[in-house]
């Protein structure tokens, strides 16, 4: 009995599974902006409070998974991937969570109101980050071929790529960004200024869902260049 | 000498008795190691395992194992020293098989992962200092075996990084990896018939009057080989290609036809540990016996009766069926990342390593050879988590296990010398 246990306590947990699981959990966070946005829109309050409530559930999970993973990667466990790659991999992921629980906190807590004219750039805006973030979901699903493979040269290859369109898809919401901020400073003048200010953030917070869903495909690169 | 002549049966009869139940051990313990990583990845169900172990554990212990049975039998001690005392060796050997069973039992209920290799080369090298005297140890011998112990794992390991990269050139790291996998993966297979059968001729035929020059061996190892292969080819054959299995995993199917190969490396590691391990129990029970049989002569030549032999892969396979069950089913659930590509490389790394050691009549233990196999699949980037504690506990393993098992040894020879005078 003592040989079998042994044996198998070798074989430590694998972490690949619970890191894929994290960031489908933030990209699940992150997508219920759309349809939170939609009830603000609507000025349908009661409506955006409940989704805003499942959004905050959605970034509690994934911190607890994040905590529970740590727990579970002592210095002893040999990996293919040092561990401190993981970890910090797993704290870009994280951020994607907590910056669509900022948009959502702060758009219900100011009852904001979004001019007309910028409603649908917003939502293109949003549907666009979220497109980065659903791309650095797939390239971290992608990473149980390459431990499949055994970090074999064609897979990196095909890692890359993914990432290289993830890149692209966030050079994209970097000039989308730029035409709403330009749309906003010519109808500034109109609108009360505080609430200007926190138009501009909300739009920032918007663009740095695709920003850290980018480094989340950095570190992975870095993870594969070692 | 007269003392053996009075008790002769009694001894004998006792000697059996831990013969025995030593290799029940063996297969209690040990197998589900040299099988869990079959099991682990799928590649065979815990019955099919039990029935390969049943065969190939005891061709191995029947057909290679009588190299390493002459060196614990008859390697590490000096029989010239025992002349005068006969009765000392036959008290001996039965303190070790005594003390190396009492200890696997004591460390299977604490949970402790103890070598029965080990344990059997501490307990003789234990009385044999301490009831005869330090000159009594062939020392040399004893500084191979211990040599071979380091050198094992490392050399396991540096097979299967070897191989696991081979499988990553030629299949994983394909554009094609089926294709290829249908392609290469018979060659491994034939490796495997002709190691096993290599072993087999160059060892196994001492039994029997049949001598082969060692050209004449190497020809029918590749006819061997050849067989082994031909057979893989139909197994290999009846895999079909389910597109729907590769939705969850790409390389779903390149595994099933892994999964063949592993059927192959199940039946070398049980073969190999056989070969290995059942000097453990039948080593010290052959000694008991030569020294019974020829009236207290202490004969360096003597034969190793076949029926010994016998006997010890019989005990393994008892303690495979009722124990051993138990424990390759605990292994099977819980090791659940090793996919077929690693289980073959590592354990076509450990069977290979244990084969040549055995060959050499060196005593290794097959669970630490695994596991310096296992580790060098990891090496190789081929596995996603290893916990390097192990190599920690099995170090802690091996200071417990030598002293324990000579002083055990020591405690029980005094008990004989008591008991018989």
């Amino acid at each position: 009995m003592a040989k079998g246990k042994f044996f198998t306590e070798l074989f430590g947990r694998s972490p690949v599974e619970p890191i894929q699981t994290h960031i489908s959990i933030c990209h699940d966070c992150a997508t219920q902006l759309l349809p939170f946005v939609q009830a603000v829109y609507r000025d349908n309050w009661e409506e955006a409070s409940k989704i805003q409530t499942s959004i905050v559930k959605l970034e509690n999970e994934a911190d607890d998974l994040q905590m529970s993973i740590r727990i579970h990667l002592p210095k002893s466990l040999f990996m293919p991937v040092p561990r401190s790659d993981l970890l910090d991999l797993l704290g870009t992921q994280d951020r994607i969570a907590n910056r669509a629980k900022d948009i959502a906190g702060i758009m219900l807590g100011r009852q904001m109101a979004i001019p007309k004219q910028l409603q649908k750039p917003i939502v293109d805006y949003l549907k666009r980050s979220l497109a980065a973030s659903a791309q650095a979901v797939k390239v971290i699903e992608e990473l149980d071929e390459l431990v499949g493979t055994g970090f074999a040269g064609r897979e990196i290859k095909l890692m890359e790529k993914m990432i290289t369109k993830l890149n692209g898809i966030e050079s994209e919401t970097d000039k989308i960004e730029i035409d709403i901020r330009s749309a906003l400073f010519e109808i500034e003048k109109d609108l009360a200024p505080v609430d200007v200010m926190f138009l501009y953030k909300v739009i920032e917070w918007i663009g740095d869902l695709a920003d850290i869903a980018q480094h989340v495909g950095q570190r992975l690169q870095l993870l594969l260049a070692r | 000498m007269s003392i053996i002549a009075e008790h002769a049966n009694i001894l004998l009869i006792l000697a059996c008795c831990f013969g025995l139940f030593m290799a029940w051990g063996v297969g209690a313990n040990d197998v589900a190691n040299a099988m869990g990583t079959s099991v682990g990845s799928k590649a065979i169900t815990i019955k099919q395992a039990i029935v390969i172990a049943m065969i190939f554990e005891f061709a191995g212990a029947y057909l290679a194992g009588g190299d390493v049975t002459a060196t614990i039998r008859k390697g590490i001690i000096d029989p010239a020293m025992l002349s005068d005392t006969p009765e000392l060796l036959v008290y001996g050997m039965m303190s070790a098989l005594l003390a190396a069973g009492t200890w696997l039992l004591i460390a299977s209920l604490l949970g402790w992962p103890v070598s029965t290799t080990h344990s059997i080369v501490g307990a003789i090298v234990g009385f044999a200092v301490v009831g005869i005297s330090v000159d009594a140890v062939n020392w040399s011998k004893v500084s191979t075996i211990v040599a071979s112990w380091v050198v094992s794992p490392v050399l396991a390991g540096a097979l299967s990084f070897a191989l696991f990269k081979s499988v990553q050139k030629l299949i994983l790291n394909t554009e094609n990896p089926y294709k290829n996998a249908k392609k290469f993966i018979p060659g491994y297979i034939f490796l495997v018939g002709f190691m096993i059968a290599m072993v087999t001729l160059t060892k196994g035929l001492k039994h029997t009057d049949i001598t082969l020059s060692f050209s004449d061996s190497i020809g029918i190892a590749l006819l061997g080989g050849i067989a082994t292969m031909l057979l893989g080819f139909v197994l290999i054959s009846r895999v079909n290609h389910n597109p729907e299995l590769e939705e969850q995993a790409r390389f779903a199917n390149v595994e099933r036809i892994f999964a063949v190969l592993m059927i192959f490396t199940a039946c070398s590691m049980a073969f190999a540990h056989g070969s290995n391990d059942v000097a453990n129990a039948i080593g010290p029970l052959a000694a008991i016996i030569s020294v019974i049989n020829s009236g207290g002569e202490i004969l360096q030549k003597s034969v190793l009766p076949i029926w010994v032999l016998a006997l010890g892969g019989g005990g393994i396979v008892l303690g495979l069926a009722t124990y051993g069950f138990k424990v390759i089913a605990t292994i099977g659930r819980k090791i659940t990342h090793l996919t077929p590509s690693r289980g073959f490389a590592a354990e076509m790394g450990a069977a290979a390593t244990v084969v040549i050691a055995s060959g050499t009549g060196l005593p290794i233990s097959t669970t630490h050879t695994l596991v310096g196999a296992v580790l060098g699949v990891g090496l190789a980037r081929g596995i996603s988590a290893l916990n390097m504690r192990m190599i920690r506990t099995i170090f802690a393993s091996w200071v417990i296990t030598l002293p324990a098992g000579a002083g055990l040894a020591i405690m029980f020879f005094f008990m004989f010398k008591g008991i018989f005078g």
